[in-house]
């Protein structure tokens, strides 16, 4: 019966293997069943929200956290899917694009599950090995090998540092299993050794989330990678890093050392990454500084550590992957040639496509955080979990930098709304704009009605913290 | 989800802009059809907000009561009501709507489906300001509101519509990003986010503080109060006439409502503290407003400063703490919103005709529109509070307030009221009498559309002015139980007026809780 409990991540695994085959057998385009199938994953996930299970040897669990970050990861890698099959004659779209973007997302599947140090490497670096090979993938283009280039550097820099990191927790603690290491303390006072490995091991995942002082990779990856491609490594691996620090978060008490560097990184990325964005014209590069930002309003539930703190995160990754997702869809639909859209390029829109530019609008003004949208809803969560936790100069902190982030944000909507271009009208499919239409409503129906949703992410949180 | 009579009358003056707005996107036909279908969907909400004038003064502390689970796990609820506070609130948001679309039936030539999309999620989010029971549902209307009232201003705004929307939306944007942290806090505090609830429980002196300087920015900025006013007159000045008729008579209002909601019934002992500051800046306010308006040559930024002015006299009246000047203060902000409203509506009519705003391209037209100037006579009287109007009354309320309660406050305030017939009688002698300059045979005098704008305004005008004491008796219950539970409060507290504050941060909550606080909890259903 096992095996009916894993469905999730062997249909995303069928999936890859499918496109393994067309990839070989030279077919042109999967776009045709591509998004109906990722959206069958969907509902595979959904299906196996409630499986629970120790298994290999517990060191892969199915719990109500991985099981909630799986459905997030399928429906991430559904809508990045769909927004792909917008572009038909691209031809980049190939089969095995499309089965690299999987291979990456059932990495990141398998990194949900992982309770034990080791395992989690592994299921990481699956998901990265991929996204080594995808980023430069786009045409002829040389900054796309530039930033491949960085991305790797910089993924095997920290990669290493992490590896060293581990290294220092197995020595210290004999073990590598989370619930093994929960056991124990993880003060400074008692343990210095496993509390600075932590620190080291825990860089990894901030090199995936982008949290500063590791976001130097990111402006630059989504800037010189395809807007398909940036809309999944700006989205998707997020997830891998949150579910990750999620439960190692568990470990930690408020007002720990290892919690206050958390705290502390997360009010410097958000910080950082607002004010660097204010100056962007690159849309893709505006939204790489506030993914950096949007990394350290994560920390603020992760420093709490509290039940609450955790399932905040949760739900917040979920809101962000889809407002951002919805920007994303925006940037994607209205390059036809695929060139990085400036903010310039926007003007007009509200002529050119009035439904992309109303997309556009949502999905702005939930990265600000403005009711009554996703964003909203997912900030006050974890908001209310700092504070509850004492973090209440993180929570001043945080609340000052959304006044910081509205004066770009805006000038995506500003430009889109007030400005005015002669270019000529967008040619937008009908099903490209319904699925726009559904991804910004789910935007807005998150912000309105969070309760289920933020059920199901408070039963992971509480699983964690009994 | 639990109601009054069985009739969700807030929740389907909510609803139904929105249903219209929706309705616009869909249909997408002429522009007429489109204004036609705002118009009704306006004068349907008129009439759905006539049941509230069923409200009863001696009645529960909130009546027209709504509830319904939103996220229990948060404690966050869909809890809604109306009272003494925020009834007249309502409706005058309910009646700008239909007038809006009238007053901008030719003024609005662009993108208008757009327009009047933004019209209705303006109202539709006001009404849940004004209605909202739950403090995140507050807070989620009171953001809402910002991004219609944004685009009214940066799309269909004058020359510089660009600078002043981004200052509109910066300043209030980042004036309200403390209150949530404060709604936060209170949660963490308090347990929960009803604000019923929430006004029943004690909280230490130290923290009342810090709540109240976090939300009183947000209120002062909204209001907006002297050193953070500057958004004001660029907004007022840019916006289209109905986006600048809904900033007078609405979007100000909040802020006062805020300080009437918030910060007197949670934070009693630091707003008795805050008070003397408060009351030094709303008399601060009511001066400088009243100046600078002396020295405007364009029309609409001598209204926008004596609106600066005449909301001095409103957080004046709030903070003298007694029922004559808190009633007075209400009062003072149905009449701002009807007259300031109104006047900000002839000037969008004055600018359809001559394409000026400047005192000076606008003069003589007594002559040749006398009954434009006839209207336009009345507003500007009931803006300097000449007796008969509805302003004398709430001025007045405001003024006794003060005399009673520290002379020197009354006398201090007293400037402000001669500053307002300086400005409003150099404006209308202008404008009336003064050299004609600009005069074509082409201006109409007032259509039958536009009578229809203003008359239900001027109609208020007098009615407000002649016949005060049935709105008077409407509120005045509900600031009796604010004030009561208040003194209570501070009272169970300790509080004494001759404490030095740092005695008082020593406050602490106090255990028992005096009981004039069941009253406020106490609401229909």
């Amino acid at each position: 019966m096992t095996i009916f409990m894993l469905l999730p991540e062997l249909w995303l695994f069928a999936l890859v293997c499918a496109l393994f085959v067309a990839s070989v057998r030279g077919v042109k385009s999967v776009a045709g069943w591509l998004p109906a199938a990722a959206a069958m994953g969907v509902l595979v996930a959904l299906a196996g929200l409630s499986a629970r299970a120790e298994l290999l040897y517990a060191t892969y669990k199915l719990d109500a956290l991985s099981q909630f970050f799986k459905l997030v990861i399928a429906l991430g890698f559904a809508i990045v899917a769909g927004i792909g099959a917008g572009k038909k004659d691209d031809a980049d779209m190939t089969p095995d694009y499309y089965m690299l973007l999987g291979l990456s997302a059932w990495g990141l599947m398998l990194l949900a599950s992982c309770v034990e140090l080791v395992t989690l490497y592994l299921a990481l670096e699956l998901s990265s090995y991929s996204l080594y090979a995808l980023i430069p993938l786009r045409g002829q283009d040389r900054r796309a090998a530039e930033a491949g280039i960085k991305y790797i550097l910089f993924g095997a820099a920290v990669t290493a540092l992490a590896l060293f990191g581990l290294s220092y927790i197995m020595a210290a603690k004999h073990t590598t299993y989370i619930a093994a290491l929960a056991a124990s303390s993880w003060s400074f006072a008692d343990a210095p050794l496993a509390v600075l490995g932590l620190t080291l091991f825990l860089a990894g995942f901030f090199y995936k989330l982008a949290l500063f002082p590791f976001h130097f990779w990111c402006p630059d990856v989504y800037q010189g990678a395809k807007n398909e491609t940036a809309a999944y490594v700006a989205t998707i691996p997020k997830l891998g890093a949150v579910v990750v620090l999620v439960r190692l978060a568990a470990l930690f008490a408020p007002h720990m050392e290892v919690t206050n560097i958390l705290a502390v990184l997360g009010a410097v990325s958000m910080t950082a990454g607002n004010l660097a964005a204010l100056v962007q014209r690159d849309v893709k590069r505006l939204l790489g500084f506030s993914s950096v930002a949007h990394a350290g309003y994560v920390m603020l539930g992760l420093a709490a550590g509290s039940a609450a703190g955790l399932s905040a995160a949760a739900f917040y990754s979920l809101a962000y992957i889809l407002m951002n997702l919805a920007a994303f869809y925006v940037v994607c639909t209205m390059s036809v040639g695929g060139e990085n859209p400036s903010l310039d390029d926007l003007d007009g829109l509200y002529k050119r496509a009035p439904s992309l530019a109303m997309i556009l609008a949502v999905a702005a003004f939930a990265l600000v955080g403005l009711p009554p949208t996703a964003g909203f809803t997912g900030k006050l969560f974890l908001l209310s979990a700092a504070w509850d936790q004492g973090y209440h100069w993180l929570v001043i902190v945080a609340v000052l930098n959304t006044a910081i982030s509205i004066y770009y944000y805006l000038s995506l909507v500003r430009h889109a709304y007030t400005g005015e271009s002669d270019a000529p009208a967008l040619a937008v499919s009908r099903g490209s704009l319904v699925f726009g239409g559904v991804l910004a409503a789910l935007v807005l129906l998150l912000g309105i009605l969070p309760a289920p949703l933020y059920d199901l992410a408070a039963m992971a949180g509480t699983q964690l913290h009994p | 989800m639990t109601t009054q009579n069985g009739f969700p009358v807030v929740t389907a003056l909510i609803v139904l802009p929105l249903l219209a707005a929706v309705a616009l996107l869909v249909l997408r036909r002429n522009e007429r059809t489109i204004r036609l279908v705002t118009l009704g969907a306006g004068i349907l909400e008129c009439l759905l907000a006539l049941p509230l004038l069923a409200y009863q003064p001696n009645g529960p502390a909130f009546q027209f009561v709504e509830h319904a689970p939103w996220l229990p796990a948060l404690g966050m609820s869909y809890h809604m009501g109306v009272d003494g506070l925020s009834l007249y609130m309502i409706l005058l948001t309910a009646l700008m709507l239909p007038l809006c679309v009238l007053g901008s039936w030719t003024y609005i030539s662009k993108r208008v489906t757009e327009f009047h999309f933004c019209l209705l999620l303006m109202t539709s989010a006001c009404i849940g300001v004004f209605a909202a029971l739950d403090f995140v549902l507050f807070y989620v209307f009171w953001e809402a509101m910002l991004v219609p009232m944004y685009l009214l201003i940066a799309v269909w705004g004058g020359p510089r519509r660009r600078y002043a929307s981004i200052k509109f939306f910066l300043y209030t944007l980042a004036g309200s990003t403390l209150l949530l942290a404060a709604i936060v806090a209170f949660r963490q505090v308090g347990g929960t986010f009803s604000i019923p609830e929430l006004m029943q429980q004690p909280y230490s002196f130290r923290f009342q503080m810090w709540a109240f300087l976090a939300m009183a920015l947000a209120f002062a900025i909204k209001v907006p109060m002297f050193p953070f006013h500057t958004w004001l007159p660029a907004a007022h000045v840019e916006a289209p006439a109905a986006g600048s008729v809904l900033l007078a008579a609405i979007l100000l209002k909040m802020g006062t409502y805020g300080f009437l909601r918030f910060c007197l019934p949670l934070t009693p002992a630091a707003s008795v503290t805050a008070a003397p500051v408060m009351i030094a800046i709303s008399i601060a306010s009511i001066l400088y407003g009243g100046c600078i308006a002396l020295g405007q040559t364009d029309i609409k930024k001598l209204i926008a400063y004596s609106s600066v002015g005449h909301m001095g006299f409103v957080t004046l009246g709030i903070f003298l703490f007694s029922v004559k000047g808190v009633s007075g203060a209400i009062l003072q902000m149905l009449n701002h919103g009807i007259t300031t409203g109104g006047l900000f509506m002839m000037i969008g009519l004055l600018y359809e005709r001559s394409h000026s705003r400047e005192i000076a391209d606008n003069q003589g037209l007594g002559k040749f529109m006398p009954a434009y100037m006839f209207l336009f006579g009345v507003f500007s009287f009931s803006s300097l509070a000449f007796p008969g109007t509805n302003s004398f009354v709430g001025e007045v309320l405001v003024l006794i307030g003060a005399f009673a309660g520290n002379p020197w406050v009354g006398f201090a305030a007293v400037p402000g009221a001669m500053l307002a017939a300086a400005y409003m009688l150099r404006l209308l002698q202008r404008v009336t009498w003064g050299e004609p300059t600009s005069f074509k045979k082409g201006w109409y005098d007032l259509g039958a559309r536009e009578w229809a704008t203003l008359v239900p305004l001027a109609l208020l005008v007098f009615y407000i002015g002649l016949a005060p004491s049935l709105a008077i008796k409407t509120i005045e219950p509900s600031i009796e139980r604010v004030l009561a539970a208040m003194q209570a409060k501070n009272e169970a507290m300790g509080l004494t007026s001759d404490m030095p504050l740092a005695a008082r941060m020593e406050l602490g909550a106090p255990l028992k809780v005096a009981e004039a606080q069941d009253a406020v909890s106490k609401e229909l259903p």
